[in-house]
């Protein structure tokens, strides 16, 4: 990798700081993704400005119905957590279906959704509870977070510092795992919540989306059954050496329905 | 730039380039050669460690990462000329290893996985779940898993074993 600047910082602000008096600086979490794109020399920043040091953006705390993760908490401390496990059991679960246990120890929230891989889980659970990403500048809604492959609502400079779900009446995340990587070939995050029914899909396209259809479908009857006549077109969906954007479509209608299944 | 950390319960100091990997630190400037590298890009699981306690790969990490922190090693499990740690032992007696080169790395996630489960004896459907961060171009891994099954038990007659 070329080299660069590197800063490890102790502040929201002084990251803020060292970010705006780089050439092109660029935040660091645990580097699960940021390094490995660094080796390959598809990213080449100034400076990479690392979180680390940062008290306060790691953790996790359950508040009545709503459910709070610090930015730089890793994979595995989310997975584990019996907190999010009693609330949210669905979240705990995809956290804990992340990759493998080393990347699950250093991978974070922040980072996955700041980079949003088509293939990451977490753009699924954001958006299929309705979640909010809480930044240095905005509160946003993770509807309006995922705007297209590896893009998101962040402006430059703009760090991510929590998440925030209400806990669903019941939800449930399945996913088609790439057998290599782990990374999803397709996710299907189903929920009950409070304003109705979610079905997000991630992996499939090129970012997260809901299918409206089978929210209607499944609000009238939740059952598997109702959506089996409902197939999403596979025209905007991605196709790669893992699985064409056919075999995607027809992933979709069976992780939904084993998702809706595991809502029991 | 300067960092700093504990190795194997030793205090290291060092200049490294802000690109330097943590393998490369440990295996180029501390000769602790134990740590392997694989694939270099996140897969393998060959340069397993552990970091305050977790199980991380070091080809994935800055040396820089690792200033102030505890680290282990594969060196750092058993007395170089005292008897192999329990795990050690169990991979040799269950042919859990040919060529060697995925052995550290395989340990390394074998004793963070016994730690995560708190010191449980660990059956094989949690182990092979739980291994999917390392690779093995040998064994097959029947081996492997039969290997930490026993190690996992093992550990629990040898309370004073670390991790
Ligand atoms: C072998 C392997 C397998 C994996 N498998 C899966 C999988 O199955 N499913 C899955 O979802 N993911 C998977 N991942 C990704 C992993 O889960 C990490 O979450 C992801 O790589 C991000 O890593 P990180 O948190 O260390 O962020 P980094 O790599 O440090 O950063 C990633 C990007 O996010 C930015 N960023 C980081 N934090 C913030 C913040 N707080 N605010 C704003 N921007 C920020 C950085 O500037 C950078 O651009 C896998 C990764 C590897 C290496
Ligand atoms: S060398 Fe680090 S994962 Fe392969
Ligand atoms: S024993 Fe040769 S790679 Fe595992």
């Amino acid at each position: 990798m070329y080299n660069f600047k590197y800063k490890k910082v102790s502040s929201l602000d002084e990251a803020q700081q060292a970010f705006d008096a780089a050439d092109d600086g660029t935040f660091m979490a645990g580097g699960m993704t940021l390094i490995p794109t660094m080796k390959q020399r598809l990213a080449m920043p100034s400076d990479v400005i690392d979180l680390g040091g940062i008290d306060g953006l790691s953790g996790i705390s359950v508040d009545g119905g709503t459910v709070t993760v610090g930015a730089m908490t890793c994979h595995a401390d989310v997975a584990a957590s019996e907190g999010v496990q009693k609330a949210i059991p669905a979240l705990a679960h995809l956290a804990s279906l992340i990759g493998d246990p080393q990347v699950r120890n250093r991978g974070t929230i922040g980072g996955s959704i700041a980079n949003n891989d088509p293939a990451s889980d977490y753009p699924g659970a954001l958006v299929g509870l309705s979640a909010t990403v809480h930044t240095t500048k905005k509160k946003i809604a993770a509807d309006d977070f995922f705007t297209d492959l590896f893009e998101t609502a962040l402006e430059e400079g703009e760090l991510i510092t929590k998440v925030t779900f209400p806990a669903p009446k019941i939800a449930a995340y399945r996913k088609f795992p790439n057998p290599a990587s782990r990374y999803s070939v397709v996710g299907a995050f189903v929920a009950k919540t409070k304003d109705g029914i979610r079905v997000a899909i991630t992996g499939a396209g090129p970012t997260v989306f809901r299918v409206s259809e089978m929210e209607q479908a499944l609000t009238s009857s939740f059952n598997a059954d109702a959506i089996s006549n409902i197939s999403v077109p596979a025209d905007n969906l991605n196709g790669d050496l893992h699985a064409t954007a056919e075999y995607r479509a027809h992933l979709i209608g069976v992780m939904v329905k084993r998702a809706i299944s595991d809502c029991g | 730039m300067k960092i700093s950390f504990t190795i194997n319960g030793k205090q290291e100091t060092g200049e490294v380039e802000p690109r330097t990997l943590l393998v490369e630190f440990i295996r180029y400037e501390l000769g602790l050669t134990g740590t392997h590298v694989g694939c270099d890009t996140s897969q393998c699981g060959a340069c397993t460690i552990h970091m305050n306690g977790r199980s991380v790969k070091a080809c994935t990490l800055l040396a820089a990462q690792a200033d102030g922190q505890d680290i282990t090693t594969i060196e750092g499990v058993a007395p170089a000329d005292g008897p192999l740690h329990p795990m050690q032992e169990a991979f040799r007696d269950n042919h859990g290893l040919q060529c060697g080169f995925c052995t550290p790395g395989m340990i390394m996630s074998a004793l963070a996985m016994v730690e995560r489960h708190n010191g449980e004896a660990l059956d094989e459907q949690t182990i092979r779940e739980e291994l999917e961060g390392n690779l093995c171009r040998c064994t097959g891994y029947q081996g492997i898993v039969k290997a930490i099954e026993a190690g996992s038990k093992a550990m629990q007659g040898a309370p004073d074993v670390q991790f």
